[in-house]
């Protein structure tokens, strides 16, 4: 399992980073380094362990349906880059959902 | 650019390939707060309004599980016949779309609270297919995007976008099918006909207002085709599906069906593959047109929600819920008909007309079940028809209500009006007049009830018309029709035309 | 008096207040004259809210004359790291991705701190998104120990801790996901605890790791820690993992002070090679003081902590990277347009952005948590670690069927030069060796001064570990120890810091 520049490209763009050549290169020399040491977890016991997601035992923490108060539209919007019309403004969408 | 694909004729298509669906459908719950924050869920707010730190994804909110939320995705499954998980959990679905202000969807992945499922949906023969349901999970809904600069409003050539946050986070519930096999040429009638049964029965739990048109019901559609056999159909591979979205009607869920059928067929028919990919239909052409490459390929990252702890309801839960579950459309349906006494086929038109509910309040406000069955599936579907939209909608855009239905039935048995009249009343009330009382009084309508008026005019016509009178007297019966007409025209129309001919007949008669 | 009135510990500062003898304007104009002369120096805080502090305290000093009864407390100043929500208080994190972004809300912890009347004197420090063990990763640069100014004070809470050390807080709030408070108190001669994972409310902490994150008390005191926790602890309905119970007797374990009858597993993996002879000679001594103390002393296995980092370094940036998605320059903060694209689109802009915003421990940790969860790597990563993750629970609630509580040397060296390890993430990773398990497995965790390495003259720091919800042993024990320790010095360690040149 060696991370190729290839893969490390991929995963800046699933990660939406847009790294530079020289990051890339780095990125990859240490990447390398720190999955080859993490690569030890593999050889650990866990025939038949259930994996922990949590630290607690906890379950069915729910809220009842009742309305809460919101933020204003002004503080909801105090931190836009770009505001138009009460609502915030982001760069043209490529692709539809 | 929409570039018009070739489609195959649907019988060439349907003689050579045998088509499978999938049914996407995604229900906005009716609750009063979004799924994880206590923020308003109320429809048309104005933008931003209805935000806070967790549906706005502002660094350091957490989410916090709505229990209506959880009781409701439980009795879908268990309406939906599903296994309800004794332990289930939410997961993080991972990907970058500026109308998600976390960059990632809370929803279910592996572990979905209902599985398992099906729902039988009664076809207008009244045939039935049995739809199998994969799962049903809870998630949460989008912001909602203004598409700003290019001509349509749609996102393709958009100069920029304005995002409203105030749809993000209402819960919702995706109901996913299994696939749809053995649905042949009614494959799209099929598909209609299970978005309609799956909404009356969201309707009848009243977890959501199920519009299509207000986005609180959306059905994504999948289709693909294998190459027809004569027997084993079974075992050949499922063909390359793609999705359809854009779906906003069930008439859209009939047609993009049927389109994609014959879209698939045509470039499977000139040697081609299909490519897996997400479509957008197009109501007003008629077509599906090239959206991304299919959701399969994107790598959505799932793993479990670390903020959010497990859904583990007992069973005793689970218990109570079902208790609350209302009759199944289905079973409902059959206890009406014998109620009512209608004929299957009478039945079957009330509910094709989609005007079950409406008779039921109207015959609970006094009317017979079969005044209440010729009103609206007769006079008033017929309306609707003419103008494209169902009973229901009809019925509220025009005030016409089960009340006045009623009342006009009542109007006709107790012998105030006969058909004819009534008709002209429900002009009437259909024109925003009044009730039907209000209508025919206005109109001064009224059967004449006093025997001597009509004794009179009975004696009159016999008198002026001798020739007819003979016929009658010597067992001419049908002739009396004529003496009936001028009866009637004497009594401008307000005679009840069968006492008419009886006083005729018992006259010449003996 | 202004100096003596900071070198105090925050109890006693109570009790001052309390008695009137001292005002909170007075205590708290007192940090912040401190903090004038030496915090360009240390590099403590990122933001200053004198108008905030002054005015909190003038309400404070108010309502004592009025005769009202207020918190224990109450009046006594605060800073708090810039990974916590602070209405109105500029929160950045330690990223450039932030700047500027007033939070709209408080985190639920602040927002008990305000409703003990207690100044917040402003932000501080840390290693950017919490990652880090150096605070060299803070787009603001370093802070600096006050025990020795080029060598780092820890992190990613080397904000808090260098703020305490320095006298210009009597405490701090920090956050702590792989040992970001125990870590930084080791190596500054304070004190820092993590609380049992789900005892300090998340709502409001800027999520680095959901399922390992916890907020807790940075202080020169044990007794300190356990008033303040008792402040901040306990049950917040706005956070799902929070635990729905009392808050554990903390103060009364801190003001018992005993470990009579209490036995005390030495972790056998935590300990050894790669520890400063330095650090461990100080751990044995403490153990041993311990043992004078009525402590019994066992040695406990616990094998699966050798894979402990492995696993920490793979979950950790899997979460975070889903975490640090919604940095994307859309609703808030940073928005860099790439150079030269005439027409940028969305994901353009994100993509430019998210470079620029995040430092390069940030997009490694991203990168890597990407690929750990990404399909086909998941089950051998980040599904493997969550396995070898109980494990190490599992070693927990072995080691704790024998003892009370565990000890360790909390951090494996003492502080090392700014620049030293900047270079090599793995190296740097490696201080977090013994306080990580602690996280992996949510059992609080509790670092107190073991006294100075010979080698260096520099603080060294040992560890306590308790079973989850049982937070009051590890305050029972520090306290115990850290009062023979005192008694050993002849005061407190700090005492021995240099004086710190006051600036300009």
């Amino acid at each position: 399992m060696s991370l190729t520049r290839d893969d490390v490209a991929h995963l800046a763009s699933l990660a939406r980073i847009d790294l530079s050549e020289a990051e890339l290169d780095r990125m990859l020399g240490e990447l390398t380094v720190i999955l080859d040491s993490v690569a030890v977890v593999q050889q650990a016991p866990t025939d038949g362990v259930e994996p922990m997601s949590h630290p607690l035992p906890l379950t069915n923490v729910t809220r009842p349906d009742v309305v809460r108060p919101s933020l204003t539209a002004e503080q909801a919007l105090a931190g836009a880059p770009v505001e138009e019309q009460q609502r915030f403004s982001v760069p043209r969408i490529l692709a539809e959902d | 650019m929409t570039v018009t694909a070739m489609v195959l004729p649907y019988e060439a298509a349907l003689a050579a390939y045998d088509p499978v669906l999938g049914l996407e459908v995604h229900v906005e719950l009716n609750t009063a707060t979004k799924m994880f924050c206590g923020c308003a869920t109320t429809f048309g707010a104005e933008p931003n309004t209805q935000v806070c730190p967790v549906c706005l994804g502002l660094p350091g909110a957490l989410p916090v599980v709505n229990e209506v939320g959880v009781e409701s995705a439980i009795r879908i499954g268990l309406a939906l016949n599903c296994t309800i998980a004794p332990w289930s959990r939410f997961a993080r679905k991972n990907y970058f779309y500026p109308d998600m202000p976390k960059n990632f969807q809370t929803s279910q992945y592996d572990e979905p609270i209902a599985s398992d499922g099906w729902l039988d949906v009664e076809l207008s023969d009244g045939s039935i297919y049995r739809v199998l349901i994969e799962r049903a999970h809870m998630e949460e809904d989008t912001g909602k995007s203004l598409h700003v600069g290019g001509a349509t409003g749609r996102i393709h050539g958009a100069d920029h976008s304005l995002v409203d946050y105030n749809r993000a986070g209402i819960p919702l519930i995706e109901i996913v099918t299994k696939p749809m096999t053995g649905v042949g040429e009614r494959a799209p009638e099929i598909a209609r006909a299970y978005v309609m049964a799956l909404r009356d029965l969201l309707r009848a739990l009243d977890v959501s207002d199920v519009r299509m048109e207000q986005g609180s019901l959306r059905c994504d559609a999948n289709v693909s085709l294998r190459p027809k056999l004569d027997d084993d159909q079974e075992t050949v591979p499922l063909g390359t599906r793609t999705e359809t979205k854009n779906v906003n009607s069930f008439r859209s869920v009939e047609r993009a069906v049927r389109y994609e059928i014959m879209r698939q067929a045509a470039v499977l028919h000139d040697g081609g593959r299909v490519i897996q990919e997400t479509r957008h239909w197009h109501e007003d052409t008629g077509v599906t047109t090239s959206g991304r490459e299919k959701s399969d390929a994107m790598d959505y990252r799932y793993f479990p929600e670390p903020d959010l702890v497990p859904v583990a309801p007992s069973s005793e839960f689970v218990a109570a819920l079902r208790q609350t579950l209302p009759e199944p459309p289905g079973e409902r349906r059959k206890r009406l008909q014998t109620a009512w006494g209608y004929t299957d086929l009478e039945m079957r038109d009330v509910v094709n007309a989609g005007a079950v509910e409406l008779i039921e309040a109207t015959v609970a406000a006094g009317a017979t079940a079969a005044g209440a069955r010729k009103w609206w599936s007769g006079e008033v579907a017929r309306r609707a028809n003419a103008e494209g939209v169902d009973v229901g909608e009809y019925a509220s855009a025009s005030g016409l209500t089960p009340a006045h239905v009623a009342e006009l039935d009542q109007l006709v048995t107790s012998g105030r009006l006969n058909d004819p009249m009534a008709r002209q009343v429900l002009e009437g009330v259909l024109a925003g007049q009044g009730s039907p009382t209000a209508v025919a009084d206005a109109l001064g309508l009224q059967l004449v009830q006093d025997d001597s008026a009509l004794e009179a005019a009975v004696d009159a016509a016999i008198a002026a018309n001798p020739d007819v009178t003979e016929k009658v007297r010597g067992g001419k019966v049908q002739a009396a029709g004529a003496l009936i007409g001028q009866v009637m025209k004497q009594m401008k129309g307000q005679a009840d035309a069968a006492k008419v001919r009886e006083l005729i007949l018992a006259k010449l008669t003996s | 008096m202004t100096t003596d009135l900071t070198r105090l510990a925050a109890a006693e500062m109570a009790r001052l207040l309390a008695a009137r003898e001292v005002s909170s304007v007075e205590l708290t104009r007192a940090h912040l004259d401190r903090t004038a002369d030496v915090d360009d120096e240390v590099h403590a805080y990122l933001c200053l809210d004198v108008e905030g502090a002054l005015r909190t305290a003038a309400e404070v000093d108010q309502r004592r004359i009025a005769g009202e009864s207020v918190h224990l407390l109450a009046g006594v100043p605060i800073a708090v790291k810039d990974v916590l929500a602070t209405r109105g208080l500029p929160t950045t994190c330690g990223s450039r991705i932030l700047e500027g972004w007033i939070p709209p809300y408080d985190a639920t912890l602040v927002g008990r701190l305000r409703t003990a009347a207690m100044p917040i004197l402003g932000k501080t420090n840390m290693d950017e998104f919490a990652m880090g063990s150096s605070t060299e990763h803070s787009a603001w640069g370093p802070s600096h120990n006050p025990w020795d100014l080029t060598r780092i004070p820890g992190g990613s809470g080397g904000g808090s801790s260098s703020a305490v050390a320095s006298f210009q807080a009597p405490f701090a709030i920090g956050t702590d996901t792989g040992g970001s408070i125990r870590q930084p108190a080791a190596v500054t001669g304070t004190v820092g605890v993590k609380p049992t994972y789900g005892g300090v409310s998340r709502y409001g902490l800027v999520a680095l790791a959901s399922s390992l994150d916890q907020a807790g008390p940075c202080t020169r005191s044990v007794l300190d820690a356990a008033l303040l926790h008792a402040v901040i602890g306990g049950h917040d309905p706005m956070d799902s993992t929070s635990i729905d119970a009392p808050v554990p007797p903390v103060v009364d374990a801190a003001q018992r002070a005993s470990v009579e009858g209490m036995t005390v597993g030495v972790v056998r993996q935590l300990g050894g090679e790669g520890y400063q002879a330095g650090v461990r000679e100080r751990f044995d001594e403490s153990v041993q003081l311990l043992v004078d103390l009525g402590a019994k002393v066992v040695e406990v296995d616990c094998p699966s902590f050798d894979y402990a980092l492995a696993t920490y370094y793979l979950i950790l940036p899997s979460e975070a990277s889903s975490n640090l998605a919604k940095f994307d320059g859309m609703r808030y903060g940073l928005r860099v347009l790439p150079s030269g694209v005439a027409d940028p689109d969305a994901e353009q802009v994100m993509a430019a952005t998210r470079d620029a915003g995040f430092g390069p421990e940030v997009k490694r940790r991203i990168i890597l948590g990407t690929y750990a969860l990404s399909s086909g790597y998941y089950d051998a990563y980040y599904g493997q670690a969550q396995k070898v993750r109980r494990l190490i629970a599992e070693d927990f609630a072995r080691a704790f069927q024998v003892a009370d509580v565990l000890v360790s040397p909390t951090a494996p060296t003492t502080a090392f030069p700014i620049g030293e390890k900047l270079d090599d993430p793995l190296a740097m990773y490696l201080n977090d060796v013994a306080t990580i398990p602690a996280n992996l497995a949510g059992v609080p965790g509790m670092s107190i001064p073991s006294g100075l390495a010979s080698e260096d003259g520099l603080p060294t720091g040992i560890q306590f570990l308790a079973p989850a919800t049982e937070d009051d042993r590890l305050y029972a024990a520090g306290a115990a120890l850290e009062a023979a320790l005192l008694d050993r010095w002849g005061g407190p360690l700090l005492d021995r810091a240099p004086e710190l040149p006051k600036g300009a």
